[in-house]
């Protein structure tokens, strides 16, 4: 379980102070499917890489399982992303080099999982996601959709408790964007994951059991 | 997955992994062509300083010279006399008969106490010691014409006095000679005859200290038409010749050796010798040497290696000089640049994969992990330059030595006076005090080596390590990176 209390990000850029987040309280339960929702430039990544333990905040506290991640060392906190946490993001961030069960695999490795045990499960993983059969295709010869499932299945691959995913349907046409959305919501829904989606997509957002809109740093009502 | 990654990563950008690899093989074959170089110049000094007194000597010892009074004839030095009307020493001749005399002396005319051998093998840190006499045998032949009185025609000057004037007459004298060295044969591994190789007949046998037996060297041989069996005549005494030597390179110390009593006895010089050659227990400790052997032997000098090496000059002195400095300067330079250029480029290259890094971070890879995939693609990029240049400094190296040129060294320019002994009297001393450089012998020698650049395992262990380095350097600036990529920047890419 997520609690964010207080939490403020100030970026400072030469003489040019911004606050990406002004004070965002927020609560996400176990197991909760979460769409934050806002304009460009609202906070909505910074709030994601708040939740992801990618970035800290300037004041507040991020408590995930009690645990506050503000305070964490790196080390700590990269263990934290290794075991709990599976990332989706709007332009996949496959590594262009290996091939799609490679690229699931790159998630167990900071977990010490045997080569072996590794390549059967990114190739189950990417079963699951229906490229079964496209195992040894590098990322330039799936098509975006394709390459967003085989992103989908390395975050998932290690079993995370969260799931976050920043646009993740921001790079794909209509019909490739459902297809991914389904994807996501069965899995997490299989595997109880908590999600958190950031997206500007209003049908996105509608689809969401629960909807924040975040608009200059501060959580407003939807 | 650490080699499958590096694999991938490095086909993909072989261009940019060639450049750097291509650098660092410049620098590390340049390096291997050097030292290569350098070694081939150390080998044809060592050859060179091999032909003054042989293979495994480090020193030697000779006596210091002790300079006559102004005025002062030295007595040692050979008289030849001859009577115009008559032979030598007065023998009585008929006008235009040939006269001849040889001489044998002693090189140097400087020599040393025979026991001063076993002084200096009693010396710390020497491991063997033997003594030599190098001799000077001189021959000088010809014929004196005594000039003709003549009387002008007409008869005497008036009162009856003979009046006329004497014509013509004059003497035509040729100088010869050759050089004997005589030799310990009871410690063959020691002296000048070991830098030659015995190409016909034997060397002398340890238990020939007295025998009326010589080594000659072939090229004397060839030209004086003699061989194994023959007898060679040396100061009136004839030598059954039992081998012919052929040096190893450039000139032989002598034309002839002899068994040192030989030599001794043909000398006048019984209980004498010229030079001690001295083998040390350890080579790189002929300081220490030299001064135990000073302390044994005070009057004494000795002269290593390194004092001869220091006397060699001419082409192989310059480009040995060049390939000390310029060439090491240059190969530092360029391995400098190699990497700097291999560190900027393969932090250039973490530079366009921050996206990258910061996906592998934000899934839990610690930095340490994303450091070690940089600093192994540069190592692996530095082992391929290294490879590189060792094939290139080979190729290199065996180019020089196919297609090398010639070096001449000029020896012991400054040890040719007669009195100089030591290894400049074996390889330059001769009378000229007395013949006026009529000598075969000069004060100085002039020898012509083939350069070679022979590569060594150090060397090639030297060139493994620099790609190494290299890909130590290179991964360093790229690693560094790496390591201070926040994670956050994969998403503030993408957002």
């Amino acid at each position: 379980m997520y609690e964010l209390t207080g939490v403020t990000r100030r970026h400072t850029r030469g003489k040019d102070v911004v606050d990406a987040l002004a004070g965002v309280d927020l609560t996400i339960a176990d197991g909760d499917r979460l769409v934050v929702q806002g304009p460009t430039g609202g906070g909505k990544s910074t709030l994601l890489q708040m939740l992801g333990g990618l970035d800290r905040p300037t004041s507040g506290s991020v408590l995930l399982d009690g645990v506050d991640l503000a305070g964490l060392s790196e080390a700590r906190l990269t263990g934290i992303r290794g075991e709990k946490i599976g990332f989706v993001f709007q332009s996949f961030n496959l590594i262009p080099t290996l091939t799609a069960q490679e690229n699931v695999e790159t998630a167990l490795v900071p977990l010490g999982v045997k080569p072996r045990e590794r390549r059967e499960r990114a190739a189950e993983a990417l079963a699951s996601v229906g490229l079964g059969e496209r195992l040894g295709h590098v990322p330039g010869e799936l098509s975006g959709g394709q390459q967003q499932r085989v992103a989908i299945a390395r975050a998932l691959v290690k079993q995370p408790r969260v799931l976050l995913a920043d646009e993740p349907t921001g790079n794909l046409d209509e019909a490739t964007r459902d297809e991914i959305m389904d994807v996501l919501e069965t899995r997490c829904e299989e595997h109880g994951l908590t999600f958190v989606m950031v997206t500007h997509d209003s049908h996105l957002a509608r689809r969401a059991p629960r909807l924040v809109t975040l608009r200059e740093g501060v959580l407003v009502p939807s | 997955m650490f080699f499958t990654y590096l694999r991938r990563e490095l086909r993909r950008r072989r261009r940019a992994a060639l450049v750097v690899a291509s650098g660092l093989a410049l620098g590390i074959a340049l390096v291997i062509v050097v030292d290569a170089v350098s070694s081939g110049m150390g080998r044809a000094q060592a050859r060179v300083l091999e032909s003054l007194y042989g293979l495994g000597t480090d020193m030697t010892v000779t006596k210091a010279p002790e300079p006559s009074a102004e005025g002062e004839e030295d007595d040692r030095r050979p008289r030849f006399r001859f009577d115009a009307q008559g032979g030598e020493d007065g023998g009585e001749g008929e006008d235009g008969e040939k006269q001849s005399s040889d001489r044998v002396m002693v090189q140097g005319f400087q020599t040393l106490d025979a026991a001063t051998v076993t002084e200096v093998g009693e010396a710390d840190g020497v491991a063997a010691a033997a003594g030599g006499l190098s001799l000077e045998v001189v021959t000088v032949d010809g014929e004196f014409t005594p000039g003709r009185f003549q009387q002008p025609e007409g008869g005497g000057r008036p009162g009856g006095g003979a009046a006329g004037e004497v014509r013509g007459g004059g003497a035509d004298f040729s100088v010869d000679g050759f050089s004997v060295h005589g030799t310990d044969v009871t410690r063959p591994a020691l002296g000048p005859l070991t830098s030659s190789e015995i190409t016909d007949g034997r060397g002398f046998e340890e238990t020939e200290t007295s025998a009326k037996v010589a080594v000659v060297d072939s090229a004397y041989a060839k030209e004086q038409e003699l061989g194994t069996g023959d007898t060679v005549t040396v100061g009136g005494t004839g030598f059954e010749i039992v081998g012919l030597a052929t040096a190893s390179s450039g000139d032989a110390a002598a034309d002839v050796y002899l068994p040192l009593a030989q030599a001794q006895a043909l000398a006048g010089a019984k209980g004498e010798i010229t030079t001690v050659y001295v083998q040390a227990d350890d080579a790189q400790q002929l300081d220490a040497v030299r001064s135990a052997v000073l302390e044994a032997v005070p009057d004494a000098t000795v002269t290593t290696s390194e004092d001869l090496a220091d006397t060699v000059s001419g082409s192989l002195s310059t480009a040995s000089g060049l390939a000390v400095t310029v060439g090491r300067w240059l190969s530092v330079v360029v391995l400098t640049a190699a990497f700097l250029v291999a560190g900027l480029l393969t932090s250039s290259a973490v530079s366009r994969r921050v996206r990258e890094f910061g996906t592998l971070k934000a899934l839990g890879w610690r930095s340490r992990r994303v450091t070690g995939q940089v600093v192994g693609e540069a190592v692996v990029t530095g082992l391929l330059g290294g490879a590189l240049g060792i094939a290139l400094g080979a190729a290199g190296a065996w180019a020089i030595t196919a297609f090398g040129p010639s070096l001449s060294a000029q020896l012991g320019g400054a040890g040719g006076s007669g009195a100089s002994g030591g290894p400049g009297g074996v390889m330059g001393a001769g009378p000229a005090g007395v013949m006026g450089g009529g000598m075969r012998q000069a004060a100085s020698r002039s020898l012509d080596v083939a350069l070679t650049a022979p590569v060594s395992l150090s060397v090639i262990a030297l060139a493994v390590g620099l790609a190494v380095a290299g890909g130590l350097v290179a991964g360093a600036f790229g690693g560094w990176r790496a390591s201070r990529l926040r994670p956050a920047d994969a998403l503030a890419r993408v957002a």
